[in-house]
């Protein structure tokens, strides 16, 4: 018979405050910028018109989001309509975990001064749009044992450039 | 610089910041002095900090390349960052990247192939699959790859599987990927799961063998205490990632038939409904959302192998506690999960059980998201015995219904009310309370197939005549109510009309008081119902010729009404009454087919979504017509787009005043486009571009099977402007807007978006019926806003007759005895025409046969000729058709043959084929 679409897969993730100011995008989907920026600002304005009290889902397009708050900044993922939208949530909340481990009680500046560091972490955890390591312990071994030699980009940025 | 940035005090001052910026960097990069690999990583993570921020940069892609042959894993990383977000396709970038990752994955240093890998799985492109498609395997499955990488590799083929699949060699590999299933570390298992779900939905034979194996990986998980799994328990709730994933793999397949495997199986998806029993052991959402993740996958599962009543009633249950959970997202949940369930006949009856709970939650639900799960769910669980309950509770929730979601629902009834309706003055009084709550939101589709239903069934016309008579007579009603009443009164006014109550008269007056407040076309459409007035009851003829005759109508503006007003009176002026009652006859039974609403319906949720639930509803109740629907929507155009002739009519202003002639034909828009060479190619093929200019490219794809075909046109906007208003219109030029039965060609299309983005590309279907022989061909008449321009260009669309030919093999014996009968002179048309291009006789052999007919070898004694036979299906009638071409190489000419039993059949293909050659 007829099989339905059985991948389990993120086409993109989008990071942005309260205000509407995006703080991170990740696409597993190959788009020309355009249509990015056209999307983005299509999701942030759904997800921030929405209640408190609803559902965490919302139908767009063919696909649907799943988005979740911390604090003041919201996480959304573009997933297929057939997938998991509750383990979505948890993709996400791993996510938030990973970044607080690393970052100690992490927040919205973190995000923006270590913006590489939320990318690196992002894809030791997520490949291609697919969970690659769910362990945390691992996860942040792998960002870490990178460290060692690093120093932020806070810290390079900082410095005079000119 | 990122605090300025970040604060920014306006919107100027930031971009100004930011333009010093790239200034700076960029002739620090451009300077003489070479920087070092520190100051480059510095600059280039600026770069990227200022792009993500929503800035444009277009430089720095060369230093980022160069940081990534760096030794230092730092200025790598970032190289490898900047180049997985702002990649661009420079050829020659793209070959030292390619470099650069291959040193990498050379590099045995798992820290350098994982990033090498991670930037393969962000780009995803072909020419990345092209470069490392075949070199990826190799580290999956080497004895000797580190995990972490494995995993990395994994996920990396998998992503570029899914952009070329074709690029994806399988081979030896695919065996020892499935063993991964059985790994040790579960993280590999993890990432192996996700590929080789992939690869199996293509190749399901190659990974049978995964089956077994999943159902032993996930009883081993299902049945672990929550501690075994150490790191991969996720809030108590042992490997819920892996634990989905092969569920997902497992839905790939049918049940295993391998009865030990087989119940294996059915005790992890028993465990499973258990746990969903027991008490949380913990109060975290991250511990119920995570084993309610894996609780709906396996129902999931249960239902995709829909072969274990006893799990489906169980999962039944399961969700019907859900229904009624404080969790909203699980409520959700629930619905959209039920939904699935009541199309399996061994849960459907247990799904039933849960309706007011349904009906419930569309009543008090706050979420719009949930509320439509809930309509979703009602439309899912519908059948006979509760039809009239659920279309009542979504009238009910249409009145308040949000915006958003109104058109689908409006759908949704129009279907269920059709489909179950078994007194069908029930049906009739749906529809109208459809467009009496929300006219806005009932399309075409929906007021055309009450009409073609109330044409097809003689015991309800007389009903709905005096239904919409009544509805009529509120005081503000909706204009696709004065639509539907004014086509069926025109119809069957006669059958209410001994009642003085509704006398005719009465129903004229009535129609015409809403006359001046609607629109052109529903005018157009009051106008056709006039005249057939006159022929149903001639006492109030001259009340209408006066009415026609008034200079509101013969001097209206609008074209298309000024012509009707003036035929139409024309018409009740010069005709006798029995050409009148042959003309205005009443309208023939409309062809079952599928109903045109259900497609769009389809279109709307996209296949897949409500087929399947179609299909299985379909066997469990007849359709209302009591004839079985085609189970092939394939070439079977709806009836319903053309009803009134009126979606094809130029109802623009564009059209040129009507003929004196008192002709009924309309002319075709304007000047058409001079595209007859592009034309003339698609009498003997069917696929290419019909139409280019600067801003518009126009491709044809058709299909034609006897008298029916479909045609799908690609409209393409070259330019990086926005279209707006684009409107294609098909006309035919034989078109009798009204009077449907002397109509040669029936085309229907549906609108498409009226706006077309730059670059982008919209298509139309146009579902082509063949009722009798036709000449000339549909004009396709697009007109959009381009910039501050509006556009309006005519191109001839090639439908042409001998497209419903179907080839016929036939001796010589049987061609010549065939040829001799069709002898009579009015039946044979000849042409002796110069040749236009090349006398090839291989081309010449293509395009007989790309015509449509078949090409008979070893027929006519002079080999050097070209003898064709074949049948011209219409719907009406079949016409028998023979040809002969004799070229003549010394005089570069040809003398074609046709001989058909229609003279003007013979005129039309033999003005056709000469064209080709």
């Amino acid at each position: 018979g007829c099989l339905r679409q059985q991948t389990w897969k993120i086409h993109f993730i989008l990071l942005f405050s309260r205000q509407g100011k995006l703080r991170l995008q990740k696409w597993y989907t190959t788009l020309p910028d355009k249509e990015k920026k056209k999307i983005i600002r299509e999701i942030v304005q759904i997800i921030l018109s929405r209640n408190q009290k609803t559902s965490s889902f919302v139908d767009w397009k063919d696909l649907k989001l799943v988005y979740k708050r911390y604090a003041s900044l919201y996480f959304c993922c573009a997933i297929e309509d057939q997938d998991n939208e509750l383990l979505t949530l948890e993709v996400v909340h791993r996510y938030v975990e990973l970044l607080d481990r690393y970052f100690g009680n992490v927040c919205e500046l973190d995000i923006i001064f270590n913006f590489e560091k939320a990318y690196f972490i992002l894809d030791e955890f997520i490949i291609g749009g697919e969970v690659q390591e769910t362990s945390k312990r691992s996860a942040v071994k792998a960002i870490e044992d990178s460290d060692m030699l690093q120093e932020t980009v806070e810290e390079y940025m900082n410095k005079p450039a000119f | 610089m990122c605090v300025l940035l970040i604060s920014g005090k306006s919107k100027e001052a930031e971009i100004k910041r930011i333009n010093k910026e790239l200034a700076n960097i960029r002739s620090k990069f451009k300077g003489d002095k070479a920087l070092d690999g520190y100051s480059k990583k510095k600059y280039v993570c600026k770069l990227l900090f200022i792009f993500l921020l929503g800035h444009d940069i277009d430089f720095g892609h060369m230093e980022a390349v160069n940081l990534l042959s760096s030794n230092r894993y730092t200025e790598k990383q970032i190289g490898y960052l900047f180049i997985s977000v702002l990649v661009n396709s420079n050829s020659e970038l793209i070959r030292l990247i390619n470099n650069a990752i291959k040193n990498d994955l050379a590099s045995r240093n798992p820290t350098f192939m994982g990033l090498a890998l991670h930037c393969i799985a962000n780009v995803g492109s072909r020419e990345m699959a092209e470069a490392f498609a075949g070199e990826i395997p190799k580290i999956l499955v080497a004895g000797d790859t580190m995990d972490s990488v494995k995993q990395s590799a994994a996920l990396c083929l998998l992503r570029l599987y899914r952009t070329s699949p074709d690029l994806v060699p399988m081979g030896d590999w695919t065996s020892r990927v499935v063993h991964l299933l059985n790994d040790q570390h579960l993280g590999v298992v993890t990432a192996a799961t996700s590929l080789i779900t992939t690869l199996a939905q293509k190749n399901p034979e190659e990974f049978k063998t995964s089956v077994s194996l999943a159902v032993s990986r996930l009883s081993r998980i299902v049945t672990s205490a929550s501690t075994d799994l150490q790191d991969y328990t996720y809030y108590f709730v042992p490997a819920p990632w892996l634990s989905v994933k092969l569920l997902r793999l497992l839905q790939c397949y049918p049940p295993p038939e391998d009865p030990a495997v087989r119940g294996r199986l059915t005790e992890c998806l028993e465990t499973i409904l258990n746990k969903a029993q027991e008490p949380p052991k913990s109060k975290k959402v991250q511990h119920s959302n995570a084993k309610n993740a894996v609780l709906f996958e396996a129902i999931s599962l249960i239902i995709h192998h829909d072969s274990e009543p006893n799990l489906l009633v169980r999962a039944c249950n399961q969700l019907g506690q859900f229904l009624q959970h404080r969790e909203t997202n699980l409520r959700y949940l629930a619905l959209e999960s039920m939904c699935t369930l009541a199309s399996s006949e061994f849960s459907h009856e247990a799904v039933k059980t849960h309706i007011e709970t349904v009906i419930n939650a569309l009543k008090t639900e706050r979420d719009v998201s949930v509320r439509q799960r809930a309509v979703d769910l009602l439309y899912a669980m519908c059948d006979r015995s509760n039809a009239q309950q659920i279309v009542a509770e979504m009238l009910n929730y249409l009145e308040t219904a949000d915006y958003s979601i109104r058109e689908e629902i409006v759908l949704k009834v129009a279907i269920l009310a059709e489909k179950y309706a078994v007194d069908y003055t029930w049906y009739v009084d749906t529809i109208l309370n459809l467009i009496r709550i929300a006219g806005d939101y009932v399309s075409e589709e929906v007021w055309y197939r009450v009409i073609q239903i109330v044409i097809n069934r003689d015991d309800v016309q007389g009903y709905a005549a005096k239904t919409v008579f009544e509805a009529l007579q509120a005081p503000a009603c909706h204009e696709n109510l004065v639509k539907v009443g004014g086509y069926i009164l025109g119809e069957f006014g006669n059958l209410i009309a001994g009642d003085p109550r509704s006398s005719p008269l009465i129903q004229f007056n009535l129609l015409h008081s809403k006359f001046h407040l609607c629109s052109v076309p529903t005018r157009a459409l009051l106008l056709s119902t006039y005249i057939k007035f006159v022929n149903l009851f001639p006492e109030i003829k001259t009340t209408i010729q006066d009415v026609l005759r008034s200079d509101s109508q013969l001097k209206n503006a609008d074209v298309e009404l000024q012509q009707r007003a003036v035929e139409y009176l024309r018409l009740s002026t010069i005709a006798s009454t029995d050409i009148l009652a042959t003309v205005l006859e009443e309208m023939p039974p409309f062809p079952e087919r599928e109903s045109s609403i259900l497609a769009k319906l389809k279109k709307k949720k996209g296949p897949g979504t409500v087929t399947d639930l179609e299909e299985i509803k379909k066997e469990r109740s007849s359709d209302m017509n009591g004839s079985a629907e085609p189970t092939s929507v394939n070439s079977t155009p709806s009836p319903s787009a053309d009803l009134l002739g009126l979606g094809a009519a130029p109802l623009t202003n564009s059209a040129p005043p009507p003929s004196s002639s008192g002709s009924l034909h309309p002319e075709p828009a304007d000047t058409v486009h001079d595209a007859d060479e592009l034309f003339h190619k698609f009498v003997c093929k069917n696929n290419g571009v019909l139409f280019e200019n600067q801003l518009l490219q126009i491709g044809l794809k058709s299909e034609f099977r006897q008298n029916l075909g479909r045609m799908f046109i690609f409209y393409g906007n070259k330019t990086s402007t926005q279209f707006l208003n684009f409107t294609p219109t098909v006309i035919c030029s034989d078109d009798l807007h009204f009077l449907k039965q002397f109509l040669c060609l029936n085309l229907q299309t549906k609108p498409v978006d009226p706006t077309v983005d730059g670059g982008a590309q919209v298509q139309q279907v146009v579902n082509i019926e063949c009722v009798s022989d036709f000449m000339e061909a549909p004009i396709l008449n697009i007109q959009f806003r381009y910039g501050g321009t509006f556009q309006n260009l005519s191109v001839k669309l090639p439908i042409t007759l001998n497209k419903f030919f179907q080839p016929t093999e036939m001796s010589s014996q049987d061609f010549f005895q065939r040829w001799k009968q069709l002898s009579n002179p009015k039946q044979e048309v000849q042409n002796i025409f110069k040749a236009k291009h090349p006398m090839d006789a291989e081309i010449t052999k293509a395009k007989i046969i790309g015509f449509g007919s078949a090409l008979l070898e070893e027929v006519d004694p002079n080999p050097a000729n070209f003898v064709g036979a074949g049948i011209i299906h219409t719907k009406t009638t079949q016409i028998g058709c023979l040809l002969r071409l004799e070229p003549n190489l010394q005089a570069q000419m040809y003398r074609l043959t046709l001989r058909t039993s229609k003279e003007a059949v013979s005129q039309r293909l033999c003005e056709l084929l000469s064209e080709q050659f």
